[in-house]
């Protein structure tokens, strides 16, 4: 049941978006992500789902397992979406009781939930597709410039690689207590709001517990190899560019001017 | 009585982390059994056991606790994990309460008893595990080792089960919380008359304990027998990442040096008192 939150799970196969630089993924789900918010009308989006499409065709990562991911943000999803649709005030259309649908409501909550669902999507490829030591080692080498300044940029990064990569272990130990309390005949499912928010003290307290173990355990596993933080520390496997990273940089660029140009549209 | 037929289980059907964790297991369990389940690590122990009670559902295949099919429409899971009780390898994963009685107090609560029925259900519970009253206001993260596996167990005896599954209680524990966990278990299987499923690493354990083992390989079903049968293909077992007791392996060792033994012996008493006849025997001659 909590498998299925693919959020931060790589997905092992291989495809021509799994070999990309991890750089190349990073500014690519960041310019995904801009271009949604830059698009301001139908054909945008348009361009938005077609290489939306493609990419994910090309992950050769099933359609439905990435769908899945979606399901944990459906709440956000609803509520943003109702926000938008009752609260926008404009040319009304339907009426009842003390609740208006305008035009205008009606094209911001749509938009909203596309980007919303893009959004995750977009990060969800990257995520499926790079290992999270390959994620950390192209955000900590695309962000190396800030280091001058200052910014702990290995530290952050290795923060970032340990969170992502405590989610599944944290995601597989949630269910394992689950199934440990519903042995002892807890009910996760039934109840209002109120009896199922009291349901989770029996899952979270395990849960805090183990993770601040784990930390802790992390930590002195981590000191035992003489780690330090990041000076003067070197790579096994320097990042360099290939012609596919090129090739998918020009691209990007195409995508990104078209959606630029896409907005002067009526 | 647990009947398995043609049990099968595939984990992540239908993503690249597809994985067969059980193939077509097939076995019944009666009333009263003291069943010592092995395997290596992976071979779907865990699976399987997750089965009986209703945590996993099988891929296909079929499971019937006293004649009924678990996954028919309508049958009442969670009446059937107060009936079969799983107790995790890791008491970690189940205790949260402030203190020990009230995480004991948390199955039967569970259960919609009275009261009064809860605290006494807990209270026997601890007792069986024998956990006496000064521990009853300890915080459960604050035991050792044993004593958080001990409460635990209570805590699913506590929901009175007719069918109590330990997934290796005794892993991690020293030699005389291994024997003492054991010997408890013991007991309410001849007291209780409870039917018990016990996973375990332990050969020894097994031969001194179980009436039958079932030993899984690779998903698959891959003996079932009394610790006398399956110990005499102590060979194949060594080939799944098994072995047969010690004392097997010392019987077998004596039988090829011509000493007349019965092959079959798993347990360090049976064999001594075998090797003491001969003794004697020779004695007389």
């Amino acid at each position: 049941m909590l498998r299925e939150i693919t959020l931060g799970q790589y997905y092992p196969v291989d495809s021509v978006i799994h070999r990309l630089d991890p750089r190349t993924k990073l500014f690519g789900t960041l310019v995904f992500i801009l271009s949604l918010f830059f698009a301001n009308n139908l054909w945008g989006y348009l361009l938005a789902t077609i290489v939306l499409a493609a990419v994910i065709r090309m992950t050769r990562v099933p359609f439905s397992f990435m769908v899945k991911g979606l399901k944990a943000i459906l709440f956000l999803l609803l509520i943003s979406v109702s926000f938008n649709l009752f609260l926008t005030r404009g040319e009304v259309l339907v009426q009842f009781w003390i609740f208006k649908i305008s035009r205008e409501g009606l094209t911001m909550a749509g938009f909203m939930a596309v980007r919303l669902i893009y959004l995750v999507l977009g990060s969800t490829i990257m995520t499926l597709t790079t290992t999270p030591n390959a994620l950390t080692d192209g955000l900590e080498k695309s962000l190396g410039a800030l280091n001058k300044v200052g910014v702990p940029v290995h530290e952050i990064s290795m923060m970032m690689s340990i969170a992502l990569r405590f989610i599944p272990i944290l995601v597989e130990e949630t269910d394992k207590i689950m199934k440990a309390q519903m042995a002892r005949g807890a009910d996760f499912e039934s109840g209002n709001l109120m009896q199922k928010a009291k349901a989770m003290i029996p899952l979270l307290v395990p849960l805090f517990i183990s993770a601040f173990r784990r930390a802790t355990d992390l930590a002195m596993a981590m000191e035992a190899r003489c780690y330090r933080g990041g000076r003067g520390r070197t790579k096994m496997k320097p990042l360099h560019y290939e012609a596919r990273d090129r090739v998918a940089y020009l691209l990007l660029l195409f995508y990104f001017a078209g959606v630029i140009g896409l907005r002067f549209l009526p | 009585m647990i009947k398995v037929e043609h049990l099968n289980h595939i984990y992540g059907q239908g993503t690249a982390f597809e994985q067969y964790a059980l193939k077509d297991v097939n076995f019944t369990i009666e009333d009263g059994e003291f069943i010592g389940l092995i395997g290596h690590t992976g071979s779907g122990k865990s699976t399987l056991i997750q089965h009986l009670n209703g945590l996993l559902k099988a891929s296909s295949g079929a499971i019937y606790y006293n004649g009924e099919n678990i996954d028919q429409e309508g049958f009442d899971k969670k009446a059937l994990r107060s009936r079969v009780g799983l107790v995790f390898q890791y008491p970690e994963h189940q205790l949260f309460e402030i203190d020990v009685f009230t995480d004991v107090c948390f199955g039967p609560k569970n259960l919609g008893l009275s009261r009064e029925e809860v605290e006494a259900r807990a209270k026997e519970a601890l007792h069986q595990v024998g956990m006496d009253e000064s521990f009853y206001k300890q915080s459960p993260f604050e035991l050792s080792g044993g004593q958080k596996r001990r409460v635990a167990i209570a805590g699913v005896l506590a929901m009175k089960p007719e069918v109590l599954i330990l997934d290796e209680p005794t892993a991690g524990l020293d030699p005389k919380g291994r024997d003492e966990i054991l010997d408890e278990i013991s007991l309410l299987h001849q007291k209780k008359k409870m039917t018990i499923i016990l996973v375990s690493h332990s050969m020894e354990d097994m031969a001194r304990y179980a009436s039958r083992l079932l030993v899984m390989n690779h998903g698959k079903l891959a003996f079932d027998g009394t610790p006398r049968e399956v110990f005499l293909h102590y060979r194949e077992l060594e080939k799944m990442g098994l072995a047969a007791p010690q004392i097997t392996y010392i019987v077998h060792e004596l039988r090829e040096n011509g000493v007349d033994l019965d092959a079959g012996l798993t347990t360090v008493d049976e064999a001594g008192k075998a090797i003491l006849k001969l003794w004697n025997c020779r004695q007389h001659i």
